[in-house]
């Protein structure tokens, strides 16, 4: 089965925290990609820029609006994804759980649709 | 075969055909109750005709498989059956020692990704069989409702591939907790609530203790098990000393011992000290050392012979492993029995800021202030005890002793 990993934390924590641990914390990351790649769990996997790159956009009544910044404010904000291959769903857990930003924020874990 | 006898024979064998059947369905819930249906109304057809067979249970199982294998060729394509079922095990043919699957039912029912509630739902639903009236009954929620519920966890159970199987061992003893977890809110949901069917609410307990009898069977390499069910056993066995003909619960110290179930205690203490040997990295579990405490008041031939010493130095243990206020207060209550109520008192003092809103904290200290000889204070206790108290039977019992000391 195909899982979507979709890693939430705060954006501020990644802007505040001192470089040198930015630097281990993406040290971290790279190390986590490499070993899923190698496990041939990876299907495909990216950090997004912040939010407030971001763009909304909505079609109501055949009319686009498109509006600044995400869909909701919310304390966490979707930071990258990974998408991924397991047997089950505990396989998808176990590896969600070894995400660096689990540790502080979390990952969402949904199965994708197949038809 | 009377029909009495063959309903008798489906209530025992149900989750065991289920369990296995669902192996057999990859895991589709839906179709193998349906299947399992089929295979007994198809019993009840045959045997009363043909005779019952030699293995029921064998019998059973084949039926309900050949129809699983009859409904998912007709749903999708021959090949897709072939990807999707493991046909060395599922379908190895006619088999006289039949797999047990009620453990892989467990562990998917009480899955860490569904709701605590809904692993409750899930498991009475597969493995104690109650319908979807009597499990929304018990929960006093409508059945629609619950109807709901179990039909989303079982899209759940298939949508997100939790899997049908008992994990590894190195999620064992973490998932093994939540279905004890499981079992036990069964048992509490039977035993505390004095509210509701009382019918279904004894069987509630008797579904927990089965349940708990199943995974001592199922998973004989550890103790907590063994634990739980003494735990639940030795509850069960004061059920109808614990109210009286008014409704009104009656304290452990109160209760008429004689009408105490012996046979139960009786399994529960040997059962005890083997859940109490612990398992060999961790020493004796929660249950087992709650079930040691239990123990000790189910040996006491009078309230005044109970070995309060000891079971002081079990809640100590018990702290250690789960160090709750709720706990460090029974510990407070039984030293106040052992060594005195002053010593008591200090310990239930320290514990107020926590407890503040907690009825029984303050009935605690009632009660040590009122054997200390301190009635005034002992009143101002009670009445603090009775603005946090909720069930009506509780209330009744602190009016009581408040009448009794003011």
């Amino acid at each position: 089965m195909q899982y979507l990993l979709m890693i939430y934390d705060a954006e501020k924590l990644w802007t505040t925290m001192p470089e040198a641990e930015r630097n281990a914390l993406m040290g971290e990351y790279m190390k986590f990609s490499q070993d899923i790649r190698a496990s041939k769990h990876m299907v495909a996997g990216d950090a997004l820029q912040p939010t407030h790159t971001a763009t909304t956009v909505r079609v109501r009544d055949g009319k686009t609006t498109t509006t600044d910044g995400p869909f909701a404010e919310t304390r966490e904000q979707l930071g990258g994804y990974f998408l991924i291959e397991a047997k089950d769903l505990d396989e998808a857990t176990m590896i969600a759980a070894k995400i660096p930003s689990a540790r502080f924020g979390s990952i969402e874990v949904r199965p994708v649709v197949r038809y | 075969m009377l029909t009495r006898a063959l309903a008798e024979v489906f209530r025992a064998e149900r989750p065991r055909v289920l369990a296995t059947t669902i192996r057999a369905t990859n895991g589709d819930f839906d179709l193998a109750e349906e299947v399992v249906q089929d295979a007994f109304a198809e019993a009840i057809a045959r045997w009363p005709v043909e005779g019952a067979p030699a293995e029921p249970r064998a019998w059973l199982i084949a039926v309900a498989r050949h129809k699983a294998i009859d409904a998912i060729r007709r749903r999708i394509k021959l090949r897709a059956i072939v990807a999707a079922v493991d046909p060395g095990e599922a379908f190895a043919d006619e088999p006289v020692a039949v797999p047990d699957d009620r453990l892989r039912l467990m562990f998917t029912c009480c899955h860490p990704a569904l709701a605590r509630e809904t692993q409750v739902a899930m498991t009475l639903r597969t493995l104690a069989g109650l319908t979807t009236e009597e499990i929304a009954r018990a929960f006093l929620t409508s059945t629609e409702a619950m109807a709901q519920r179990i039909v989303r966890a079982k899209a759940k159970i298939t949508a997100a591939g939790i899997p049908y199987e008992v994990p590894e061992a190195g999620q064992l003893p973490a998932r093994l907790d939540a279905v004890m977890a499981v079992v036990y809110l069964v048992f509490n949901e039977g035993y505390a609530a004095t509210a509701g069917d009382a019918w279904i609410r004894r069987d509630l307990c008797a579904e927990a203790i089965r349940l708990a009898r199943l995974l001592v069977e199922l998973v004989p390499g550890t103790s907590e098990p063994r634990g739980l069910l003494a735990l639940l056993l030795l509850h069960d066995a004061r059920r109808d000393a614990r109210v009286d003909a008014a409704g009104d619960l009656v304290l452990l110290e109160e209760q008429d011992r004689a009408r105490w179930d012996r046979a139960a205690i009786a399994e529960a203490l040997a059962l005890v000290p083997l859940a109490l040997g612990g398992d060999a990295a961790s020493g004796p579990g929660a249950y087992a050392i709650q079930a040691a405490i239990a123990a000790l008041h189910a040996q006491a031939a009078r309230a005044e012979d109970t070995d309060w010493p000891q079971i002081a130095a079990l809640f100590g243990e018990l702290h250690a492993r789960q160090p709750t206020a709720i706990v460090a207060l029974n510990r407070a209550v039984a030293i106040a029995m052992a060594h005195g109520p002053a010593a008591g008192l200090d310990l239930v003092d320290a514990l107020r800021a926590e407890l503040d809103t907690y009825h029984l904290l303050h009935a605690a200290r009632a009660d040590l202030l009122r054997r200390l000889g301190r009635p005034a204070e002992a009143a101002a206790a009670y009445r603090e005890a009775l603005r946090h108290v909720g069930s009506s039977p509780e209330r009744r019992f602190l009016e009581r002793r408040l009448a009794a000391v003011a």
